[in-house]
């Protein structure tokens, strides 16, 4: 492709990211990532296994899956803005972002 | 040699100062150079305990070692129980973890004094510390003797401040602390070159481990099959303490590897013949590479062939794509990492409370700058579903050969690679900001990250001063897991070139000089 980003891309991403691009510059610079990494079409690699780790040649441990601490909680639950005994308090769910042509406007015009 | 081992600790030992006084000296140059930013707490309450009790042990001389009382410095994407660690972003300020990273629990169980928390890039993300929401970190050089007596023979006659340079990164607060000599080992981390980088800008020795020889638990992840912890230290001697303390299996990171590791002390070597050095010319000498860390390599490796070294030129064919694959597995790691901060449980949280969706957004909207924003964003488009094969599969196809380069130089007998770490001595942070983070870390990155795709040990070893009297370094790859043979071979060129102390004026206003690591132990013989 051209490289160039669509309002309905950045709308997907940012849906997905849960950022925003918040400013055009943000929007140009993600471009420009995108033609740096295309550069990478240029090298051959038929036939090449993807490499995930570099471990990949052993075998890698796993503890059994036993409860060694625990009851914790309370100390984890002060690192939360927001709980109610022990509960992390969130605001309603099921509830989508406002839709691009509802929001501000904040670049998409 | 002025190790740890041989003097500083030898001085404990005996009794020539005490942990308590240590610590002191090191508390005070903290507060002198404030103006380097490189701490983002100091946990001088902490450390002043620690320094009591290990003078106990001292005293009843059940002292744990090498590194009981030795003040040190960790980067603050490390969780140290009850100690604020913030990774320099918004969206961790007054985070305090409830448990220490294996590694800073394997250093405070030495004896270790830990000073603080250091400053760096947001998330580690960056090649200057310069993005940092505590504001950038000054390097020490910028304040040194040397550095200053060759600014002054410039003709223009700018503000003396705005010519200090940056400390390269992202752990250039964990380098700054070392160099300007306010502790004598800090842990940074290094996931594109985040360790040897700052290293080579600061003139220390910057120690990337094999990729599975030590702990990540704690380490705020960046890309996890990259990621690991480092070591800077002003000699190579004491790297190799601080590694073999940490190196090991640890049940908290399965990607540990089960090799039994004991902690190890460096053979000196006297004759380098039997080793085989490769230099990887044609694709490390890049046009963008300056001539005077070209001259110095070059050098080196007529230092080496005189010796008798074998020394041969190497070929990776496929390292000129390294960044690019790098680039895309880099924030695609991190758009998935990064989901974890959410508001909800720990970090930042925003005051809308319309929706969980819209308290997500805009509590990441706030709490990330636009470097860490940005690639976020760019890790999402590699891994949407019509883009998820063209670009992060084939970046991790490309890694395979990348991977695959370096085992056929080794394979055809090489024992170490030597390169360049950077491009060029530090340079002045105005002229640094003027490029944007990704095209920075692009050009920074670039002789470093290869070493984390393969997984390989690499060290920046400090050579010599630029003409601009600014620390310049190369860098040695290893074999995977043969760190204790790549540090055996950069401490015999660590002693061949005798690069100069730092001189600064903060230790030349008072005594505190019996810090420059060689003067501890003559100055408290004298007393």
């Amino acid at each position: 492709g051209s490289g160039r980003i669509t309002a309905e891309m950045i709308e997907h991403l940012e849906r997905l990211a849960l950022v925003d691009f918040g400013s055009r510059e943000a929007v140009a610079r993600l471009e420009k990532a995108i033609a740096f990494s295309n550069r990478l079409h240029a090298v051959h690699t038929d036939g090449v296994e993807p490499m995930e780790s570099v471990l990949e040649d052993r075998c890698l441990y796993l503890r059994s899956d036993d409860v060694v601490e625990g009851n914790c909680a309370e100390e984890l639950l002060q690192n939360s803005h927001r709980i109610v005994e022990e509960y992390f308090v969130a605001p309603p769910g099921n509830i989508p972002l406002p839709k691009l042509d509802e929001q501000e406007p904040v670049l998409h015009s | 040699s002025h190790s740890l081992r041989e003097m500083v600790s030898a001085a404990l030992k005996q009794g020539q100062i005490t942990p308590t006084e240590l610590c002191q000296k090191c508390l005070s140059l903290i507060k002198k150079t404030k103006y380097l930013n490189a701490y983002i707490t100091v946990t001088e309450e902490v450390a002043l305990k620690q320094a009591e009790e290990s003078e106990k042990r001292y005293k009843n001389g059940q002292s744990l070692g090498v590194l009981d009382g030795i003040p040190i410095a960790i980067k603050d994407n490390f969780s140290t129980s009850g100690i604020e660690t913030t990774c320099a972003s918004n969206m961790l300020k007054g985070y305090v973890p409830p448990y220490n990273a294996t590694v800073v629990q394997k250093l405070l169980d030495q004896g270790a004094l830990l000073m603080g928390k250091t400053n760096l890039d947001e998330f580690a993300m960056g090649s200057g510390s310069t993005d940092s929401v505590f504001g950038p970190v000054k390097n020490p050089w910028s304040y040194s003797k040397q550095y200053r007596e060759r600014r002054r023979q410039k003709p223009h006659g700018e503000n003396e401040d705005s010519n200090w340079v940056i400390t390269g990164g992202s752990s250039g607060g964990s380098a700054a602390a070392v160099s300007a000599f306010t502790c004598f080992a800090a842990l940074g981390s290094d996931t594109g070159g985040s360790t040897r980088n700052p290293a080579a800008l600061c003139g220390l020795v910057g120690v990337k481990p094999s990729y599975g020889l030590v702990s990540r638990h704690g380490l705020i992840p960046l890309v996890n099959s990259m990621d690991a912890p480092g070591i800077l230290t002003r000699y190579v001697d004491d790297a190799a303490v601080v590694l073999g303390m940490l190196a090991g299996h640890d049940p908290k990171d399965s990607t540990t590897v089960q090799d039994p590791v004991k902690p190890f002390t460096l053979p000196s070597l006297t004759d380098v013949s039997k080793l085989c050095i490769g230099i990887p010319k044609k694709e490390y000498l890049v046009p963008e590479l300056s001539s005077e860390v070209r001259s110095l390599w070059s050098k080196a490796a007529d230092l080496f062939e005189s010796e008798g070294a074998k020394v041969v030129e190497v070929s990776l064919p496929h390292i000129s794509y390294s960044i690019v694959c790098y680039h895309v597995l880099c924030t695609s790691e991190v758009a998935s990492n990064m989901a974890r901060f959410d508001g909800l449980q720990y970090g930042h949280r925003c005051d809308i409370d319309v929706s969980t969706e819209a308290m997500y957004a805009a509590t990441r909207r706030e709490g990330f700058n636009e470097v860490v924003r940005g690639r976020i964003l760019s890790g999402n488009f590699f891994l949407l579903k019509e883009n998820y094969e063209n670009y992060f599969i084939k970046a991790q196809k490309v890694r395979r050969l990348i991977a695959n380069d370096f085992v056929n130089v080794f394979n055809s007998g090489v024992d170490v690679l030597l390169t360049p770490t950077t491009l060029s001595a530090a340079v002045p942070y105005l002229e640094f900001i003027k490029e944007d983070n990704r095209t920075r870390s692009a050009q920074d990155d670039i002789f470093t990250q290869a070493v984390n795709m393969a997984g390989l040990p690499a060290v920046n070893i400090p050579v010599a001063l630029s003409n601009q009297g600014l620390p310049i370094g190369l860098q040695f790859i290893g074999r995977a897991f043969c760190d204790q043979q790549l540090l055996t071979i950069a401490k015999w060129f660590e002693k061949q070139v005798e690069f100069p102390v730092t001189q600064l004026q903060e230790l030349m206003d008072d005594c505190s000089s019996v810090l420059e690591n060689g003067k501890l132990a003559s100055m408290s013989l004298k007393q």
